[in-house]
C-alpha cells in the first residue's frame, strides 16, 4: 500500500461536509446488535404481545350466555311452567335453583349464586285465564351491567312473545304473528368477541412495543454513560435519532406480521380487505409512536421513568380509543380526547380492513389524520431531541 | 499553533460558576495534567472545549478551531475517554471498535489499517470476540483508548482514565500514553494521582472553579507560595513517626508538619539549622531521628495552595 494513501484518506474524512444525519448507519448497526443480544427484550417484544393475544382471543367473551337464574314459581300451574320453559329455551338463562319464598329468592341474588331471579306469583294463571294482566317479577343483579341489560332485554322479549301468543290463541284472529325481525349480523356473523377485539388489540400491542422500546433505547444509553461519550463524537442528533428508531420500526413490523399470522390461522379471523393497504396505513402510526417514545426518552432519566411514561400513554389508548368501549357512548369531552389519540384511527383502519373489507376510499381520512400526526410527532421530538442533545 | 488555548474561559450553570476565568495553553505533543478536587470544574472544562457547553465569557480554541462555532471540526479531530467505562457491554471488543470507527466515518482500507494499529497498540488481539462487559478494569480502559484513538486524533482528552484500575494496568496505560505522545499526540489528562501528575509535562490545578497553579512540576514546587521566604521543608525519618509528629508540632520552629509514608514532612523556619532540630529530637526520646532538607512534593504544593485559599476565603468572611 502506498504510504501516502492513509493521510489522504484521513484528509478526505476531515474535509467531508458534515451532514445532519451523520452517524445514523453505525448507530443503526449497533442497535441491531443490541436487539439480538438482549434475549429479555426480545422476549418482551415478541412473547408478551402474543400471550395477550391468546388471553384475549380465547378467554374473553363479552356476549352474555347462560345467566345463572333462581326461580320462585308460586303458581305451580301449566301456564307458569310453559313460561319458564321459554326462559330455559332461550339459552340466555340457566336455572340453577328453585326456591320457595321471596326471601330465599333475594338471598340467591345477594350471595351471588344467581344473577337473575324470576318470581311467578300465585295468581298468575288465574289472572291470565280471566283475561286480566298477569305480572311476572324479574330481579336482576345490577352490579354487572352487561348481564343486567341482557337479562332485561331477553325477559321483556319473552314476556312480549308470550303475550302475543296468548292473544292469538284467545282471539284466534290470525294464525301468524304480524311482525318478526330477521336480524343479520354483517362481517361477524357469529358475533364472536375475538373478531371485535383482536384487530383493535393489534393496534394497542404495536403501540406498547414501539413506544416502550424507543424510550428505553435512549434512556439505557444515558444510564450507562455511553450517551455522554457519543456527544463527544461527531454523531449528529438526527443521525443518532434515525439510527435509534429505524431498527425498532423494523421490529414493530415483524411483530405485526407474526400477530397477523396468528390472527388468521389460529383465531381464524380472515383479513377480508387488502393486506397491502393495512401494512401501508400502519407506517404513519408507527412513525407517530416512535416520535412519542423519543419524546418520553428526552424527559426520562431512568429506565423506570421511561417505562412509567410509556404506560402513561397506554391507558388513554386502551380506554378511549374504542378498543373496548364504544366511542359513540362517551360524553362529548371524552369523544374529543379520543379524536386526538392516534390509536383511535388505527383501530378504525384495522377493523375496517380486516372485518369489513374497507378500501382506501373508506379509510383515506384516517390515513391522512395519522400521517399528519406522524409528521407532527416526529418533528416535535426531533426538535426536542436536538435541543436536549445537540 | 497551540493544541488548546483558553482565555478567561467562564462557564456558568445558572448562578453557579463551574469554570471561572480559566486561561491555559497546551503545546502540541505535550501531556498536560489537569488536577483538582471532585466538582472543581475539570469535566466541565473538557465539555466546553468540545463545544458541548457554551461559555458565558472568554473563549477557547482547540487545534485552532473555535470551541463554539467549530465544535464539529473539533469533535472529528479529538478523542475522548471518560472516567466511567462508557462502551457497550453487550458488544464485543471488535464491535465496539467498529462502532466508533463508523461514527468517525472510517471505511475501506483506512478502517482496516486503523483497526489493526489500535489493536496492536493496546494488545487487545486475544480479546476481540469477547463481550466488552466481561473485560477486567485495565482491559476495559485499553478498549476505551482504542475506540477513542481509532480516528488518529491529534489531541486526546482523558478524564480520570486510571480511576479504579490496578497499579500494573495504570503503569501500562501511562507507558502507552508516553508512546503516543512521542509520536506527536497531545494529551489533556485529569487525575487524582500525584505520581501521574509528576509524569505530566505541565500541570494545571483547579480549585473552586479557578485555576490556581499552572506550570511544570518543577516550577510548581519552586512556587514561593508553597515554601514562603524564611521557611524550608525537611523530612524527618524515625521509627516512631506518629509520636514524633505530636512532639514536633509543639516546637517553635515548626510551621506545619504531616506524616508522609514512613517519615514526617515539616515546613520550618529557615533560621533554625537542621542539625539543631535533629539534636532536639534525639533529646526528646527519638534517638534514631534523621533530618534532611527536601524539596516539596506535588502533594505539598496542592495541599499548601488549597489551604492558603481556604484561609483567604475564611478570612474574608
Amino acid at each position: 500500500m502506498d504510504p501516502d494513501e492513509i493521510p489522504d484518506q484521513k484528509r478526505a474524512i476531515l474535509r467531508r461536509r458534515t451532514n445532519p444525519f451523520r452517524g445514523a448507519l453505525p448507530v443503526l448497526r449497533k442497535e441491531a446488535i443490541h436487539i439480538r443480544r438482549d434475549p429479555m427484550a426480545l422476549f418482551v417484544t415478541v412473547l408478551i404481545p402474543l400471550l395477550q393475544m391468546f388471553t384475549i382471543g380465547f378467554a374473553i367473551e363479552t356476549n352474555v350466555r347462560d345467566m345463572r337464574t333462581a326461580v320462585y314459581d308460586a303458581a305451580h300451574t301449566q301456564e307458569s311452567r310453559r313460561l319458564l320453559d321459554r326462559f330455559v329455551n332461550s339459552d340466555d338463562f340457566l336455572i340453577v335453583s328453585n326456591v320457595d319464598s321471596d326471601q330465599q329468592l333475594n338471598e340467591e341474588i345477594v350471595s351471588g349464586r344467581a344473577r337473575v331471579g324470576i318470581k311467578i306469583p300465585p295468581d298468575y294463571s288465574r289472572l291470565l285465564l280471566a283475561g286480566e294482566t298477569a305480572s311476572l317479577l324479574v330481579l336482576v343483579d345490577g352490579s354487572e351491567s352487561s348481564v343486567a341489560n341482557q337479562a332485561l332485554n331477553v325477559a321483556n322479549a319473552i314476556a312480549l312473545r308470550e303475550s302475543l301468543e296468548r292473544l292469538r290463541s284467545v282471539t284466534a284472529v290470525r294464525q301468524l304473528l304480524p311482525l318478526e325481525t330477521r336480524p343479520k349480523v354483517l362481517f361477524n356473523p357469529d358475533s364472536r368477541s375475538a373478531n371485535f377485539l383482536i384487530p383493535g388489540m393489534l393496534a394497542i400491542l404495536i403501540q406498547i412495543m414501539t413506544v416502550m422500546l424507543t424510550a428505553l433505547a435512549i434512556v439505557r444509553e444515558r444510564e450507562q454513560g455511553t450517551l455522554e461519550q457519543l456527544f463527544m463524537t461527531p454523531v449528529r442528533p438526527l443521525g443518532l435519532m434515525v439510527g435509534k428508531i429505524v431498527p425498532y420500526a423494523v421490529v414493530a413490523y415483524a411483530e405485526l406480521s407474526i400477530m397477523l399470522f396468528f390472527m388468521r390461522w389460529v383465531f381464524r379471523i380472515p383479513i377480508s380487505g387488502s393486506l397491502t393497504l393495512l401494512l401501508l396505513l400502519v407506517v404513519p402510526f408507527i412513525v407517530t409512536m416512535l416520535g412519542l417514545g423519543l419524546l418520553i426518552s428526552t424527559r426520562a432519566n431512568s429506565q423506570q421513568e421511561a417505562i412509567q411514561g410509556a404506560f402513561g400513554t397506554m391507558l388513554p389508548s386502551i380506554f378511549l380509543s374504542g378498543y373496548i368501549f364504544p366511542i359513540e357512548t362517551m360524553p362529548q369531552f371524552f369523544r374529543m380526547i379520543s379524536s386526538i389519540i392516534p390509536t383511535t384511527y388505527l383501530i378504525q383502519i384495522f377493523r375496517g380492513i380486516i372485518l369489513r373489507n374497507a378500501g382506501i376510499r373508506d379509510l383515506w381520512s384516517q390515513g391522512l389524520i395519522l400521517s399528519v400526526m406522524g409528521m407532527f410527532f416526529i418533528t416535535v421530538s426531533a426538535l426536542r431531541f436536538k435541543k436536549k442533545i445537540g | 499553533m497551540l493544541a488548546i488555548e483558553t482565555n478567561q474561559l467562564t462557564v456558568r450553570f445558572g448562578e453557579f460558576t463551574a469554570v471561572d476565568q480559566v486561561s491555559i495553553s497546551v503545546e502540541r505533543g505535550e501531556i498536560y495534567g489537569f488536577l483538582g478536587p471532585n466538582g472543581s470544574g475539570k469535566t466541565t472544562l473538557i465539555k466546553s472545549l468540545c463545544g458541548l457547553l457554551q461559555p458565558a465569557s472568554g473563549f477557547g480554541r482547540v487545534l485552532g478551531f473555535d470551541c463554539v462555532k467549530e465544535a464539529d471540526e473539533i469533535r472529528q479531530r479529538v478523542g475522548y475517554m471518560s472516567q466511567n467505562f462508557s462502551l457497550y457491554k453487550d458488544l464485543t471488543v471488535s464491535e465496539n471498535i467498529d462502532f466508533y470507527a463508523g461514527i468517525y466515518g472510517l471505511s475501506g482500507s483506512y478502517l482496516r489499517q486503523r483497526k489493526q494499529a489500535a489493536i496492536e497498540m493496546t494488545h487487545l488481539a486475544p480479546y476481540l470476540n469477547q463481550r466488552a462487559g466481561r473485560l477486567s478494569g485495565g482491559w476495559k480502559q485499553r478498549l476505551a483508548l482504542a475506540c477513542a484513538f481509532i480516528h488518529e486524533p491529534k489531541l486526546m482528552f482523558l478524564d480520570e482514565p486510571t480511576a479504579g484500575i490496578d497499579p500494573v494496568a495504570r503503569r501500562e496505560l501511562w507507558d502507552l500514553l508516553f508512546n503516543l505522545s512521542s509520536r506527536g499526540v497531545t494529551f489533556f489528562v485529569t487525575t487524582h494521582y500525584m505520581d501521574e501528575a509528576e509524569r505530566c509535562g505541565r500541570i494545571g490545578y483547579i480549585y473552586l472553579s479557578k485555576l490556581i497553579a499552572n506550570g511544570t512540576p518543577d516550577e510548581l514546587k519552586r512556587n514561593p507560595d508553597v515554601t514562603p521566604t524564611g521557611s524550608m521543608r525537611v523530612e524527618i525519618e524515625t521509627q516512631l513517626t506518629s509520636r514524633a509528629l505530636t512532639t514536633i508540632k509543639e516546637r517553635q520552629y515548626c510551621r506545619s508538619a504531616t506524616i508522609f509514608g514512613q517519615s514526617i514532612h515539616m515546613l520550618m523556619d529557615e533560621s533554625c539549622p537542621v542539625a539543631e532540630v535533629e539534636a532536639d529530637l534525639h533529646l526528646a526520646g527519638f534517638p534514631d531521628a534523621r533530618v534532611r532538607d527536601i524539596r516539596p512534593t506535588l502533594e505539598d504544593v496542592f495541599v499548601t495552595l488549597t489551604a492558603s485559599l481556604k484561609g483567604e476565603a475564611n478570612g474574608s468572611r
